[in-house]
């Protein structure tokens, strides 16, 4: 193991394969908290977080469960450790900062049914990520999140300016910017290996 | 009916008592469509939809899922404490989808393969959570029984329709049958993340269209 590979899997989880914007994972908070760039910084950084913790655990779980030779537990011990570790931010962010609290809104509890965080835990387990390699993974993925959240809403804050078609408005606009940076983002593909 | 003692707090006897709406299942299929009304669900419905037999498998999942979470939360409803709900509905969701997973596997491989990661991401598609929550809690099993239905059609038809779009225009094939003739070329761009974007905001666009139309007249 050499410090190139790890990485590398930092800048393929980030840019290569962003998962928003090329596994198309976590578009529900991309779509919904992408209005303000507070606090989209401050979701991804919540993603984040969760993320990493979730991620070690998994590596953890999946250990006991190969251990154990009961792969069918995989995907709802998976689900759990990451219910229960949105719980602990919430409980966190709440008492640390209830403002963040109240601008996140629903959609802290709704970290839960993030697909990155569980697409997360699956691809490391399938890709055999060892430990050290699983956390920059976790770290990358996280990285990526933020960025695509960040950029979106940057966007999304001087589209509000602009003068749009009544028909195109919210969802569908939003969707339209996502492809251009979608395919931004596909220049990245040279990095790779 | 006189059996007086059933009042609703029964498992069964509250769909006796409320009727059946075939509205519960008609309003998943256009009115309240999960995707192109509800934008519910989406990271499947992005990822999955590049040829048209991939959504369909992966929409039919979805509503088999679907289904048999809201039968199951419906019937629990009177059991399941405030508190634990959302915890017990994500544990019976991914049973089930544990078992779709395994199912597909041992129908077809291929599919398997082709769907990834994506099936056992069904546990976290916001719109069965969404049903269990916002519908099947608080209605009766027959009821709940047709706003699956009726949803889990809709979000197949939605898949679908994102699917043989990005497969005709990125392939010139529809379920891998050619449709134009040899020197067409392919609109790589509809495979790719971004083309997936691109319909599913033309889709949308459409359906506000006609909305704005139905309003307007």
């Amino acid at each position: 193991m050499t410090d190139e590979s790890l990485w590398y899997i930092f800048i393929n989880a980030s840019l290569i394969s962003n998962f928003v914007l090329a596994y198309f994972l976590g578009i529900c908070p991309f779509l919904g908290v992408s209005g303000k760039m507070e606090t989209a910084t401050k979701m991804g950084a919540a993603v984040t977080f969760v993320m990493i913790i979730s991620s070690m655990c998994a590596y953890g779980i999946h250990a006991l469960l190969v251990a154990l030779n009961a792969p069918f537990l995989q995907l709802i011990s998976y689900i759990v450790v990451i219910a229960s570790t949105v719980q602990l931010v919430e409980m966190v962010i709440k008492k640390m900062s209830p403002a963040l609290f109240k601008a996140l809104g629903i959609f802290l509890p709704l970290i839960t049914t993030n697909c990155a965080i569980l697409g997360l835990a699956l691809f490391q387990t399938n890709k055999g990520y060892n430990f050290l390699e699983s956390l920059v993974y976790a770290l990358g993925a996280g990285a990526g999140f933020t960025l695509a959240l960040v950029l979106i809403a940057g966007l999304r804050e001087q589209l509000n300016l602009a003068d749009v078609p009544d028909v195109i408005k919210g969802t569908a606009l939003t969707l339209v910017i996502a492809g251009i940076l979608s395919l931004t983002f596909m220049g990245f593909a040279g990095l790779g290996l | 009916m006189d059996k007086p003692e059933v009042k609703g707090k029964g498992i069964f006897s509250a769909s006796l008592e409320d009727g059946l709406s075939t509205d519960e299942f008609i309003k998943g299929l256009w009115r309240d469509n999960p995707v192109f009304v509800q934008v519910l669900g989406m990271c499947p419905v992005l990822a999955v939809s590049n040829t048209a037999i991939n959504a369909l498998a992966m929409g039919l999942a979805t509503a088999f899922v679907l289904l048999m979470s809201n039968i199951l939360v419906s019937s629990l409803r009177n059991f399941i404490p405030k508190q634990v709900r959302i915890a017990s509905y994500i544990l019976i969701i991914a049973t089930f989808v544990t078992i779709t997973d395994y199912a597909i596997q041992a129908i077809s491989i291929e599919l398997h393969k082709s769907l990834g990661a994506f099936i056992s991401l069904i546990v976290v598609n916001c719109l069965i959570l969404s049903r269990a929550e916002a519908f099947a809690s608080k209605n009766s099993i027959g009821n709940s029984i047709l706003d699956a239905l009726g949803m889990g059609v809709g979000f197949t038809f939605a898949l679908f329709c994102l699917g043989a779009v990005r497969e005709i225009f990125g392939n010139g094939t529809i379920f891998s049958f050619p449709l134009f003739a040899e020197n067409f070329q392919e609109w790589i761009i509809m495979i790719l993340p971004a083309g997936g974007f691109f319909t599913l905001a033309a889709w949308l666009l459409i359906f506000n269209i006609m909305k704005k139309r139905k309003l307007s007249t």
